[in-house]
């Protein structure tokens, strides 16, 4: 099978949904001729013309807010937001229209669309190119929240939420776009919203984590196994909504857990995990849950490797929980 | 559509008046131009070796940078985007400062927290600014409210661009402006390209400064190249806007020569042509012209000068080289005026894990808590 990197399978499956479907529309700002800054769109606009992939005027509220509009008149947009930082003058569209027409509605006027959008740290871009907001977007009734962490995971799941009858935000963890590499098959296939990856079997310790931090937990389990310590490590990918049975059955499975995400501690995903294992499995647990997060701090730049979550912080994390 | 307000033309012939400088400030605008070339050449190679991240150019731009913040005095701000930081070394921004914003190094004024080519000057009245486009316009329109309420005569600059007249903050700001009748200038840098987005894709208005009659203010379009006309244009609205006479906008055209920024190809979506044509009506080719034309400069002048430049930039660039990056306490600084319990907890467990871990630096100790 041929070996896509993550940004090329997300392009593979806006190619593939594209020349299945013509109500399948993308735009955004710079994504025409150019690809986008990331080329995630490249050859989009050159093959299915101006109509089906165009750039927009500098609007990300203008962008989300004609893309519901779109939705309720019979195309399936998926509109680009360059970076996650830039998604905030759209916030209102996303929360409080795209994310609660359906419900306002009584389920008359729907928004069957998705906003892609590359989020997350490591090429040194500053508070502005960085951030991880999916925490925002998790508080959200009525949206649907997703992260891939792998190329084939990448394109099912975006194939997946284009064919969603409700708006998902598709965050793209821009730190893996080349980084990561694996193999794709050609044409559609989806995988289902609202699943976990097992990335790992392993019966001491559970590691949840997603994005651009599952290859970090991946090698921190793999450090822990050379100590002795097996970890589960398992990848959210759908924080919303979240198989939450997969993750009640992994963390009963070693009573000892560790989330791991780059965003802020404070009000993160990670509490959401926390709560719910403490609600539901707490006479299975042999240790506090740990969180590895960010600084509850804004993204910084030159001290960038230090806030993000890397393998020594997570390994510590493994061996703390494990010896408690 | 606006008539383009030119005094030199592309030649650098004189097609209308020049302002009332000395020859001393029309020679030292060339200087300023040459300087922002300069630099932009320099940080580009250090760019391609890998010293600094990113640049954004503003190779084209130089007139229109030159002549808006000539017109402006000490006690007036300018609220900008990615391109304007050679027009805050005009104004006071030391050299080394800019540099060291570019290393994100231990004498960067923001301590490296802010990716690069993000300046600021407090001195000069220069604000951090964010990536996020359009956001300090509504800034520097309560800023000018701020103004007139204090009485303090300063008139503030607002500069953007082309692409960020599709933003919220464009619309909000303007219209904030014009019913306050705030002290401020509007001044849009249409360099025709936002990132591969051509100007004329952004507005369907046959003009930019068609939009001033919207929000009640005048509009004018001035060759933005033309580092004279863009003085004379300016210098009326900061004056009418300090004489309690309200906003304006100032819509400068002009051409970004380079890409986007260090990370950007232009030739995937402009052609070569449109770039050529541009090249044409250079700022300093057309300046410098007019200045040997007056008998102000000769044909060797702009090369002494730019070796100089280059010289004093490189001699800047060699300490910065040295300056250490700063220490993992100001990780959790900064964020409030003081730095509380929880934060204080996060950075010591972080560093007893780097202890542990044995890659904590020297000088980090934690926090009391």
């Amino acid at each position: 099978m041929r070996t896509l990197t993550l940004l090329q399978a997300v392009n593979d499956a806006l190619h593939t949904k594209m020349r299945e479907d013509e109500r399948v529309t993308v735009f955004g700002e710079d994504v025409g001729p150019k690809g986008g800054v990331f080329l995630a769109t490249e050859g989009l606009t050159q093959e299915f013309g101006k109509q089906r992939c165009f750039d927009t005027p500098l609007s990300e509220d203008g962008i989300v807010g004609a893309a519901v509009g779109m939705a309720v008149n019979g195309l399936l947009p998926v509109c680009e937001i360059q970076f996650q930082d830039f998604i905030f003058p759209a916030f209102d569209q996303i929360v409080s229209e795209a994310a609660k027409l359906r419900y306002r509605s009584g389920g008359q006027y729907t928004a069957p669309m998705v906003i892609r959008t590359p989020y997350g740290g490591g090429i040194r871009g500053g508070l502005y190119h960085s951030q991880s907001g999916e925490a925002y977007f998790a508080h959200t009734p009525g949206l649907k929240v997703v992260i891939p962490s792998t190329p084939h995971d990448a394109k099912g799941l975006l194939i997946a939420a284009i064919e969603d009858p409700d708006p998902v935000l598709f965050l793209e963890p821009k730190a893996l776009y080349r980084s990561v590499k694996g193999e794709v098959p050609e044409g559609r296939y989806s995988i289902d919203l609202s699943t976990v990856r097992t990335v790992r079997e392993g019966s001491d310790v559970t590691v949840f984590c997603y994005g651009a931090m599952v290859p970090v937990c991946e090698k921190a389990a793999a450090k822990a196994a050379e100590g002795g310590i097996e970890t589960h490590v398992m990848d959210l990918r759908t924080l919303l909504p979240l198989d939450e049975e997969a993750v009640l059955d992994a963390a009963r499975r070693t009573g000892r857990v560790v989330v791991v995400h780059e965003a802020p501690r404070f009000c993160g995903y990670g509490a959401e995990i926390s709560a719910l294992i403490a609600e539901n499995a707490i006479e299975y647990m042999e240790a506090p849950v740990r969180r590895v997060t960010g600084f509850d701090t804004p993204f910084p730049n030159t001290l960038e490797h230090h806030y993000m979550p890397d393998e020594r912080r997570v390994l510590d994390a493994i061996e703390g929980v494990a010896s408690f | 559509m606006a008539e383009l307000q030119q005094i030199l033309d592309e030649t650098g012939a004189l097609v209308g008046e020049v302002p009332d400088l000395s020859d001393e400030r029309l020679t030292e605008l060339f200087q300023h131009m040459l300087m922002i070339r300069s630099l932009d050449g320099r940080m580009l190679k250090l760019q391609r070796a890998g010293r600094v991240g990113f640049v954004g150019t503003a190779t084209g731009l130089e007139a229109s940078l030159v002549g808006a913040a000539a017109p402006l005095l000490p006690q007036d701000w300018m609220w900008s985007g990615l391109r304007e930081g050679g027009a805050a070394i005009t104004r006071g921004l030391p050299m080394s400062e800019y540099v060291a914003q570019m290393y994100c190094n231990s004498n960067d004024t923001a301590k490296g927290r802010q990716m690069c080519n993000h300046f600021q000057h407090k001195e000069s009245n220069y604000p951090s600014w964010s990536s996020v486009i359009g956001t300090q316009i509504t800034h520097g329109v309560g800023a000018a409210y701020a103004s007139a309420r204090r009485g303090d005569d300063a008139v503030h600059s607002i500069h953007f661009g082309d692409g960020a007249s599709s933003s919220n903050g464009f619309h909000s700001g303007m219209n904030l402006a014009g019913v306050w009748q705030a002290p401020c200038v509007f001044v849009c840098i249409d360099n025709g390209w936002a990132i591969s987005v051509k100007s004329s894709e952004q507005t369907a208005a046959e003009s930019y400064s068609d939009k001033a009659e919207a929000y009640g203010m005048p509009g004018v379009t001035v060759d933005g190249n033309d580092v004279l006309a863009v003085y004379v244009a300016m210098k009326t609205a900061v004056e009418r806007a300090r004489a309690e006479g309200g906003p304006s906008l100032v819509v400068l055209k002009t051409y970004r020569m380079l890409g986007h920024s260090s990370s950007d190809d232009p030739s995937k979506y402009r052609e070569d042509a449109e770039v050529e044509a541009w090249a044409q009506r250079d700022p300093l080719d057309r300046y410098e012209s007019f200045l040997i034309a007056r008998g102000l400069i000769d044909a060797n002048e702009r090369s002494v000068q730019e070796e100089a430049i280059v010289a004093e930039i490189d001699e800047v660039i060699h300490e910065q080289e040295a300056a250490p990056p700063f220490p993992l306490r100001s990780l959790v600084e900064d964020v409030y005026s003081e730095v509380p319990r929880h934060l204080r907890l996060q950075f010591n467990q972080f560093l007893e894990v780097a202890e542990r871990r044995g890659d904590a630096t020297p000088g980090d100790g934690a926090f009391p808590l």
